[in-house]
This record gives C-alpha cells, structure tokens and sequence, in this order.
C-alpha cells in the first residue's frame, strides 16, 4: 500500500459505521404507517431523499437488514424514520409494534447520493409518490418549506400521491398545510376507495393524471418517482413517454420485503 | 414472488457498495461493459439475493455488479463495468 494514497483515502471517505441509534419519539401515522425519531450520535447529517440501512441481530446472530427512507429534512438534527408495517416482514413488525420511546436500534447513513434533491439545485420539481413511497418525498417537501421564501419563488413544487383509502394517506394534516403554500400544488389519488365528496382522483396513476399534475418536458422539470416498483416503473415509462428526459426522472423502488 | 416485484435501484445497494468502494458511489457514473450505455450506479437495476446483490443494466440487462458475501470473503464482479467515474464530492 502506498502511504500518501492510504491517507487521501482516509480525508475523502467517510466511514459507513453502524451506531445505536436511540428511539425518542414515536407517532403513529396511519394505521399500518409510524413514525421513529432517532437520536443518532455522531450524525454527520444528511440530504433529502436518502436512506439508512437499519439492522437486526437475533440472540442466535441471525440478522436481517432493510434500508428505510429518512422522513426529516436536512434541517432537524434529529432522523425520523416512517416505516410501514408489512405483516410478513421481518423488520418492519418489530420496528412498528415492539420498538418503544429509549429503545436503541442499530443504523448505519446516511446512504445515496443519486435519488437526492436540494432547493439549490432548482426546479421545476415534481414529486409522484404511491403508499410509502412518499416518505422521501417528504423530506425535500420539508427542505422545500425551510428554504427561504425567494429561493422558493423560483422552484415550484407538485406532488402526486396516491394511496389505496384515504386512512392510509401518510401526513395527512402536514400535506393539508403544505397545499396552502401558494409554490406548491398538492394532488391525491384514491385507488381503492374514496369518501363521499372526494375532490381528488379516484384511480391509480396515469398518463392523464401526469399530464394535469406534473410539469410539461419543455419546462425540464426534475422529477423523484418512489413507491412500489411497479407503480415507480409505470410513472417512469409515462413520463418518458411524455417527452421527459430520462436522466431527469430519478426513482426510487420499495421492495414487497419489509 | 415475481423477479419484476424483487427489483430495486442499484442507489438500495448504496449501503453495500459502500463497503467495498468506502464511498458513496451511487452518483458515479457507470459504463456497461455489455452495452456501453453509461448510467448512475443509482440507477442501475438491484436484485438482491440471500448473499448480496446483482446490479444489472437498465438498457440491455447486463449483469454490471455483481457482490456475494461467502464465510469469510466478499467476492465482487466487476467484470461488467467498463468504465467508472466517481464525483470527488
């Protein structure tokens, strides 16, 4: 090994170290959705849209590991994770139901530099979003709102987002809010069922729907796509399809494994 | 469970791969060396598997990456990656 060499190596990469992170808040978002605010020591902080991988390790040393999307913005200092519940899953359970506020739970991010975004980067920006898949989505929505209000002004903001009942609508309230803000429109997709007096779509996802929500190519819009694969593969295909560059729309895909 | 539900983005394997490279990567720039079509790690196409992952060409399927953890070993295949430029930020 090259001394000189080893040592550029050491200054440019940051070490990916598991840590324990603490548990010092939990909400319940829906019924199969909650939200876990970590206190992780030495966070050397993060951007929207990226993960963490969260470990597992059984008495026996078994392990199972998954990767969940960081729900908060760059700006708070602690990480919140919102995880869904799969009732087969072998996290996801334990992370939903037996996790509790002083609990530590093994994480090692954050991770990507691909599916990212921040306000400096500019818009256009479309976010298309199904289930879960809206939680990184969320945190460049949060970014989005603590930028200053002339940075905003210059990157208008959809979100698309479609859930199977409106139960099941991750940060409700909070996107309520959000619609109020004059730079971001916020529309909802129903897929399963959908309330009496229902303004929003009642269908899955489609080319109709990204043509009214999402921005014409000519305006060369940067588009995050994250959900079920194949929801994130049909969005992807539309858009190009619509004319949009593919090296614009950045997706994210979230596996059956929980 | 059907192979099109088990893909991911190869930015999933971001933790993995930064294990072996000791940065993030998942912004670099990979030439496939089945097709020559060049694409963000993040956005190759993720198979996992029980010993690691498989990151395969979104153009022409190329298996690009291919990572496996044996008793003791991490063995990577590069072999289908003919070219890799990664950001220094």
């Amino acid at each position: 090994m090259i001394p000189d060499v080893a040592e550029g190596v050491t200054r440019t990469a940051q070490r990916l170290d598991w840590r324990v992170a603490k548990v010092t808040e939990v909400h319940n978002e829906t019924k199969r959705t909650r939200t876990l605010v970590l206190d992780i020591p030495e966070w050397p902080g993060h951007r929207a849209g990226q993960h963490v991988d969260v470990r597992l390790v059984a008495e026996d040393g078994y392990q199972a590991q998954r990767s969940y999307s960081i729900a908060s913005p760059p700006e708070s200092a602690r990480v919140s994770l919102t995880v869904e519940r799969l009732d087969d899953g072998e996290v996801s359970p334990y992370l939903c139901d037996v996790l509790g506020v002083g609990d530590g739970l093994e994480v090692r991010g954050p991770i990507g530099g691909y599916f990212v975004w921040d306000v400096a980067q500019g818009g256009p920006l479309l976010l298309v979003g199904g289930g879960s898949g809206v939680v990184p989505l969320m945190a460049m929505l949060r970014h989005y709102v603590a930028a200053d209000r002339s940075m905003r002004a210059s990157v208008p903001v959809r979100l698309l987002y479609s859930a199977r009942t409106v139960d099941d609508i991750i940060y409700r309230d909070e996107l309520q809010q959000l619609a109020d803000c004059p730079e971001i429109r916020v529309a909802l997709a129903l897929t399963r069922a959908a309330p009496e007096g229902w303004r929003g779509y009642r269908r899955r996802i489609d080319r109709a729907m990204l043509e009214e929500v999402g921005w014409p190519a000519a305006e060369q819009p940067r588009t995050f796509v994250c959900g079920p694969t194949p929801l994130v593969e049909s969005v992807a295909n539309l858009l190009v399809a619509l004319g949009h560059d593919p090296a614009s729309v950045r997706t994210e895909r979230f596996g059956p494994t929980g | 469970m059907q192979t099109e539900e088990m893909r991911l983005d190869g930015n999933a394997a971001g933790g993995a791969l930064r294990e072996i490279f000791a940065r993030d990567v998942t912004a670099a720039l990979a030439r496939c060396g089945g097709c020559g079509a060049t694409a963000p790690m993040g956005a190759l196409l993720e198979y996992g598997h029980e010993m690691g992952v498989i990151l395969r060409c979104p153009t022409c399927d190329t298996a690009v990456l291919r990572v496996a953890h044996t008793p003791g070993w991490t063995r990577v295949d590069v072999v289908g990656i003919s070219f890799l430029m990664i950001p220094e930020n």
